[in-house]
């Protein structure tokens, strides 16, 4: 076993704790922190596969924005929901119940996978980076993707601008 | 390198987790959450993927653009989400989804 597997581990072993913490925590401000380690822990292992730029962007962009949004968004809900009393629905068991079916159903189907056993080729460029920001307004390539993502983003702005603003006079 | 089946596990245990996130919380903001964690498994699968079968290639920058959508999505869902959220407690004073039974038939 070479260290980065012994690395992969320990990250895999944090980050799924970290998540039954986020969907068991009864505190929502705990299950935030603990929402912001599981993602850390995520970035690492796109650390570990080489693909540095999304370690980055996963530090910036969900940690920085995403994470910081949630919080806001409990802090500001805080008093609708005491941290009291039972934090899942009657029908938790259920739940449970399809989040197994749904693991055994996708391990059994990758692991009978003939792929699975690949072994990674060669690293990326060191210039995958310039390529990739070339790519993204390249028209033969990927400008149409990149344009309706931002149109996109711009959306949900103007949206989430117009659907939390407090509209005056009364119900609107 | 990590063995591909280590990686795809992975993946698949933190969509699971996510997914019992969603079906299972009763707060709004926790099952917001939840889907957070779909998406990064999500992501985890497609970097995998990546390094696994492309990285070197040709086309190696197509699995990044699929990743960063899935990443612009994202963002755009946790703002419209929480707008969402934030405009229903102004109107109904609670943010949990059982309660929120205003368009039950």
């Amino acid at each position: 076993m070479t260290a980065l597997q012994i690395i992969f581990l320990f990250v895999a072993a944090v980050t799924l704790a970290s998540a039954v913490m986020v969907v068991s925590a009864r505190r929502m401000m705990h299950a935030a922190l603990w929402l912001v380690l599981s993602l850390a822990g995520v970035a690492v292992i796109f650390a570990l596969l080489d693909a540095g730029f999304f370690t980055v962007v996963q530090v910036l962009v969900y940690i920085g924005a995403i994470a910081i949004l949630i919080i806001f968004a409990i802090m500001l809900t805080r008093k609708a929901m005491e941290d009291v009393g039972p934090q899942l629905n009657r029908g938790w068991w259920l739940a449970a119940l399809a989040a197994v079916g749904v693991f055994a159903g996708l391990a059994v189907v990758l692991v009978s996978w003939p792929g699975v056993n690949a072994s990674a080729g060669a690293g990326p460029d060191a210039n995958l980076i310039v390529t990739f920001g070339k790519d993204l307004v390249d028209p033969h390539k990927f400008v149409m993707p990149f344009e309706v993502a931002s149109v996109m983003l711009l959306a949900a702005l103007i949206g989430a601008i117009y659907v939390s603003v407090e509209h005056k006079g009364g119900q609107k | 390198m990590i063995p591909l089946p280590w990686l795809l596990v992975f993946a698949a245990a933190l969509f699971c987790i996510g997914l019992f996130g969603v079906l299972a919380r009763k707060n709004l903001v926790a099952i917001l959450m939840g889907v957070e964690l779909m998406l990064n498994a999500v992501n985890v699968n497609l970097i995998a993927f990546w390094r696994y079968f492309s990285a070197a290639g040709e086309d190696s920058t197509r699995a990044w653009t699929f990743v960063a959508v899935v990443l612009v999505a994202a963002a755009a869902e946790a703002a419209v989400g929480l707008a969402l959220i934030i405009s229903v407690y102004r109107r109904r004073k609670t943010v949990v989804a059982d309660e929120l039974n205003l368009m039950k038939g």
